[in-house]
């Protein structure tokens, strides 16, 4: 018999072309004819244009049309909701705002023109020459006084993510706690900014008359793209192709704003050629997304020796005047404890800013932080060990909806991380100790993430060479997709896993949803599977039909799959090849597709997973700084489908934590709104220098209800958890609460001199 | 990126001739920064003359220092066993900045030239009298996270953000120019402004003037660098000091300290360098001294926490430059020059 091939370390299948430069990025796509498009964009956060001088541009060399409000296409309104997510209005997840439709500017940084050529260098030079004037109004920018202040209702319009809940009486049970703990944690804008930048490639053509659309972009969600480009532009779906093989990061970018794409194709019927544009690194601080800055207070009440009764989480969320996303930061809070007393709130203030949109562990990563520091506080305040306080508030059923989980076994990441990290031989007391120059700290925090799955769908074929290739509209963002895919098609198939193909990134190929929420190995593997044992039926049903086959007239029942070939359960002798099934059918391949959904499963259980993450600090009070000695994390996440592929999303995930944690935020001018950090050396990222060794462990222990293939989702949950352990550990070695992020120098030494 | 033509210089005298001629020509030779620039629109030169393949990258003792060619890379200064050995400061400052590809481009003489990174320089929808002279300055009243406390003017709060340039400040380095009215040669204390009413210049060059060699006098003490940033490596400095002290049996004979990261020049702290000459090294002498280096310190809204940063760093920079305390790595290292040092637990490396 084969070996399994999840479970295996297997080498990234498309690393080899990724280092060799043979991966094609959108960007890098050479179609004849092609022209380059630039923006011109909003210089003020809040007004109108009121004169766009394009003369100078139209004139410059190259050029070969300048689109502003006044003459671009007219496009359809964004709509209410794709794919059932909810888009429009308060808790929509993007931009409504459809580019150069009027003169109304909501953001600095807003596109006014687009400038398309015959080089890059052309368009960009062009874009410089384009003269606005506007009429300028006062922009809001402040959370506390925004005039456009609501209660949002839900995340996404989603409900299983109610933004304004209350479960017990939080506020009768915190008057009447006998420790209570209230505190403010703020948290800065912060950017995706992965290394590939957002890029679309847009190319218009007849056929048969009709209009057609062929997109290249890096968009996480192929489908949803095709979607919002027919909607917009009224084609029919079937008529826009989006096609993206790879994505050179993403992090919650490239899934939810759609201008960049939407002016491409604009600019692509302008000129009658197909056009690229590809965003400067400035612009990714504007029209890209981000994450943007909260204000949460924590309630705890709790009894003396450590029992929450009472624990409530409000936040203020800020958005901008365009979209209703609201960083959704209670969903740690929603279930972590066991509280009989739960309540969470979500305001979100309207701003002159651009529009946030998920980031890795959207509100998990914030909210989680400013939770697990707030439980961090009480364990001070109590004298407890934060590890025990946590154990003594352990939920075995959701504390909001009362429902079991559907697979937790935290209590060995706690106890194991502590092992890694050496937590019993530190000294408890804060402040207490010290190496060189430095105050050694060591902090502890709860880590989780929800196990969404939703619909997907694939299709199987074999071939008569015996090869296999199975497909899905889904997406390589650097997540292992193309590697694990491959496996998990491999074992349903029963063939070698060289033997077998995956592809993805077309909106051609069967559904699958944009790549988000951790969700994708949860609901693209069972449709992998679906689409496998779909095109094995089919198989069967040819043999068996074929007097010249040993299968002749077996029952499907009767015929399973081993090693590559078909053979009679009673007596694994009488079997052939799948190739040998083909050939004599005189067919080249046989294909079928599979459609995989979660059941009613979701109704009975909460999917969650797990992890304890520790940090080791070392922290040189002299200059404020900060560097994690040591990272730690054990997560239970259901069954590991590569353990190499996980490791990378793991320790990927807890540097992008640290960075969140320790430098990365984005500074908008409090007056007029424009962003003051936008570039990559003033945005900082971790470093190699930042990140310590990290040591992670996955218990790998099998969710029995979510799929047959046990595995919950691993692409956010390393980002949760690490902020608020770093933070922790900088309050054991320093004996000060710092409640911002980032925790730069300055207010470390902020806090050190009060 | 404005259009521009391009030339490769044929001889310095070439080169110097052409650029001063024409005011809106511009010399290039790493262009690490400056290509950056042009990309934003901030420099919008007509011609650029590529000074990158002048015979002047030869590094050589000279007068018993060293005379360091303007082409000479930073990679290739850094690592000059002399500068190393005996001006650990200059390899320090060099090595805890950029990146390795940056300073394998970069060159010596355009080190100390680049631009500020003020964030408003690079915006062009922001007024900024460093790019456009008259219109206005935004980091006054705006986001001064990283401006200066010393020396700057109502028209401009913008730091120099060369590591480089602190270390040869405070080694009293000579560069030696070649310019429309001859050569000549510049004491590098003198060779940044401050911003008065004219920050659109940097420097006392003039247009056209092309800088040969830097040159660092013969110097028998010891040297040492310290940067403070936001991130364990590639980022510019919130504060930097380098001190230079020369002792007299237990005596401190001459101290020479600079500061980064706090003014539009590195900024000499003369009352700390009157006040140690002579005096015995202790941590109290040295504290004396930090508390004079800021007594002057002009905050702005966001960047007086660089005054107790400044301190401190100007502290342990005396007490390991005296020997008091050890280095936090080996001389001549970024080792030694990163404060808080790398992240995880990773041995020193010789």
């Amino acid at each position: 018999m084969l070996t399994e091939a999840t479970g295996q370390p297997l080498d990234r299948v498309d690393g080899r072309l990724k280092v060799m430069g043979g991966a094609r990025y959108t960007a890098e796509w050479d179609l004849p004819g092609l022209a380059y498009g630039a923006l011109a964009t909003s210089a003020i956060a809040h007004g109108k244009v009121r004169t766009l001088d394009i003369k100078a541009a139209q004139q410059a060399p190259g050029v070969l049309a300048v689109l502003t409000y006044l003459n671009a296409p007219r496009l359809q309104p964004m709509p209410e909701k794709v794919g059932g997510t909810l888009f429009r209005g308060e808790g929509g997840i993007t931009e409504t705002l459809q580019p150069l439709q009027d003169a109304t500017i909501a953001y600095a940084g807003q596109p006014l023109a687009v400038v398309v050529a015959d080089t890059h260098e052309h368009a960009r030079y062009a874009a410089s020459l384009v003269r606005i004037t506007y009429d300028e109004a006062k922009p809001e920018l402040d959370r506390a006084t925004a005039s456009r202040q609501t209660l949002p209702e839900a995340f996404t319009g989603s409900k299983e993510e109610p933004l304004q809940v209350t479960v017990g009486d939080p506020r009768s049970a915190l008057a009447a706690a006998s420790v209570k703990l209230e505190r403010v944690y703020e948290s800065a804008i912060t950017h995706h900014n992965p290394i590939e930048q957002l890029a679309t490639i847009a190319r218009w053509e007849k056929r048969n008359g009709a209009d057609y659309l062929t997109v290249y972009d890096t968009t996480r969600g192929v489908d949803t793209l095709q979607e919002v480009i027919s909607a917009s532009l009224n084609l029919p779906k079937d008529n826009v192709h989006i096609i993206c093989p790879f994505i050179g990061g993403a992090f919650g970018s490239k899934g939810w704003l759609y201008a960049p794409a939407l002016l491409t194709a604009m600019a692509a019927r302008v000129v009658g050629r197909p056009v690229k544009i590809e965003l400067r690194r400035q612009d990714m601080f504007s029209t890209a997304g981000q994450r943007g800055a909260t204000r949460q207070t924590l309630s705890l009440g709790a009894t003396r020796d450590g029992k929450l009764t009472s624990l409530q989480h409000d936040t203020q969320a800020q958005t901008s005047m365009v979209s209703g996303y609201t960083e959704p930061c209670a969903r740690v809070s929603r279930m972590m404890y066991a509280v009989p007393n739960l309540g969470f709130a979500h305001h979100l203030s309207h701003l002159n800013l651009p529009s946030p949109c998920p980031m890795r562990g959207p509100g998990e990563t914030v909210g989680g932080w400013a939770l697990e520091c707030a439980i961090d506080e009480l364990a001070t305040e109590l004298n407890i060990d934060p590890v025990e306080l946590r154990l003594r508030n352990y939920a075995d059923k959701n504390p909001e909806t009362g429902k079991p989980f559907s697979s937790k076994h935290l209590r060995e990441c706690y106890a194991r991380g502590q092992e890694l990290i050496g937590w019993a031989a530190r000294n408890p007391k804060p402040r207490s100790m010290r190496e060189g120059n430095s105050l050694i700290g060591y902090g502890v925090a709860t880590t989780m993430y929800p196990a969404a799955r939703r619909e997907a769908s694939a299709r199987a074929t074999i071939f008569a060479d015996g090869h296999a290739l199975v497909q899905s509209a889904t997406h390589e963002l650097g997540n292992g997709a193309y590697t694990i895919f491959r496996q998990i098609s491999a074992d349903a198939l029963t063939l070698p896993v060289n033997n077998v193909r995956f592809e993805l990134g077309d909106s051609a190929l069967p559904k699958a949803p944009t790549t988000g929420g951790s969700a994708t190995t949860a609901t693209v593997g069972p449709a992998a599977t679906a689409a496998s044992e779909a095109v094995l039926s089919a198989l069967k049903q040819l043999a068996a039909r074929d007097a010249k086959s040993p299968l002749f007239g077996a029952s499907e029942e009767a015929i399973e799959a081993r090693d590559g070939r078909l053979v009679r359960k009673a007596n694994a002798a009488q079997g052939e090849t799948y190739a040998a099934i083909l050939k004599r059918a005189k067919l080249p391949s046989i294909s079928a597709e599979g459609t995989a959904k979660p059941g009613d499963e979701r109704e009975q259980f909460s999917f969650y997973s797990f992890g304890a993450v520790f940090a080791k600090v070392r922290v040189d009070e002299a200059s404020g700084s900060i560097r994690v000695a040591q990272l730690c994390a054990v997560y239970d996440v259901g069954r590991l489908m590569n353990p190499q592929t996980a490791r990378s999303q793991f320790i990927g995930g807890m540097s992008m934590g640290l960075g969140a944690t320790l430098m990365e935020a984005t500074h908008y001018d409090a007056r007029n709104g424009r962003a003051v950090v936008r570039n990559l050396a003033d945005y900082h990222v971790p470093s190699m220098a930042d990140t310590p060794d990290i040591l992670v462990e996955a218990l790998n222990i099998p969710d029995p209800h979510i799929s047959a293939l046990g595995a919950r989702g691993i692409g956010e949950i390393g980002c949760v958890g690490t902020p608020a352990a770093i933070t922790n550990a900088v309050f054991h070695a320093t004996g000060q609460r710092l409640r911002s992020l980032p925790l730069t120098p300055d207010k470390l030494l902020k806090a050190l001199a009060s | 990126m404005h259009p521009f033509q391009y030339q490769r210089a044929e001889s310095g005298d070439q080169a110097v001739a052409v650029v001063a001629k024409n005011p809106d020509a511009a010399f290039i030779a790493g262009g690490t920064s400056q290509v950056d620039l042009l990309k934003e629109g901030v420099h919008q030169p007509s011609l650029l003359v590529d000074v990158a393949g002048l015979p002047l990258r030869q590094i050589t003792d000279f007068e018993g220092g060293v005379r360091i060619g303007a082409n000479a890379t930073n990679t290739e200064a850094a690592y000059y066993p002399a500068i190393q050995a005996r001006y650990p400061a200059v390899s320090e400052a060099l090595l805890a900045g950029a990146s390795v590809q940056i300073r394998n481009m970069a060159t010596m003489a355009g080190n100390p030239l680049q631009r500020t990174r003020c964030p408003y320089f690079r915006d062009l929808d922001q007024p900024c009298n460093k790019r456009t002279p008259g219109s206005g300055c935004a980091a006054i009243g705006g986001y001064n996270h990283v401006h200066a406390l010393f020396g700057a003017s109502a028209a401009c709060v913008a730091t120099h953000p060369s590591d480089l340039a602190v270390a040869l400040s405070a080694l009293d380095a000579r560069v030696q120019t070649t310019g429309p009215r001859g050569s000549r040669t510049i004491a590098f204390p003198d060779l940044h402004r401050l911003p008065g009413t004219t920050p659109h210049l940097d420097t006392v060059l003039e247009h056209g003037e092309l800088i040969t060699s830097i040159d660092l006098p013969a110097f028998a003490g010891r040297s040492h660098y310290l940067k403070v940033r936001e991130r364990a490596s590639y980022a510019y400095a919130l504060a930097s000091c380098a001190v230079a002290l020369e002792m007299d049996g237990a005596k401190i004979k001459r101290a020479r300290i600079a500061l980064g990261g706090v003014a539009h020049k590195p900024w000499r702290a003369t009352p700390a360098e009157a006040l140690l000459a002579g005096q015995q090294p202790t941590e109290k002498l040295f504290q004396a001294a930090a508390a004079a280096a800021f007594a002057d310190a002009k905050p702005l809204e966001h960047n007086a926490y660089k005054i107790p940063m400044g301190r401190n760093l100007l502290v342990r920079a005396l007490l390991e430059t005296s020997g008091l305390q050890p280095l936090q790595g080996p001389a001549g290292t970024a080792f030694a020059a990163s404060v808080g040092g790398m992240a995880g637990q990773v041995a020193t490396p010789n």
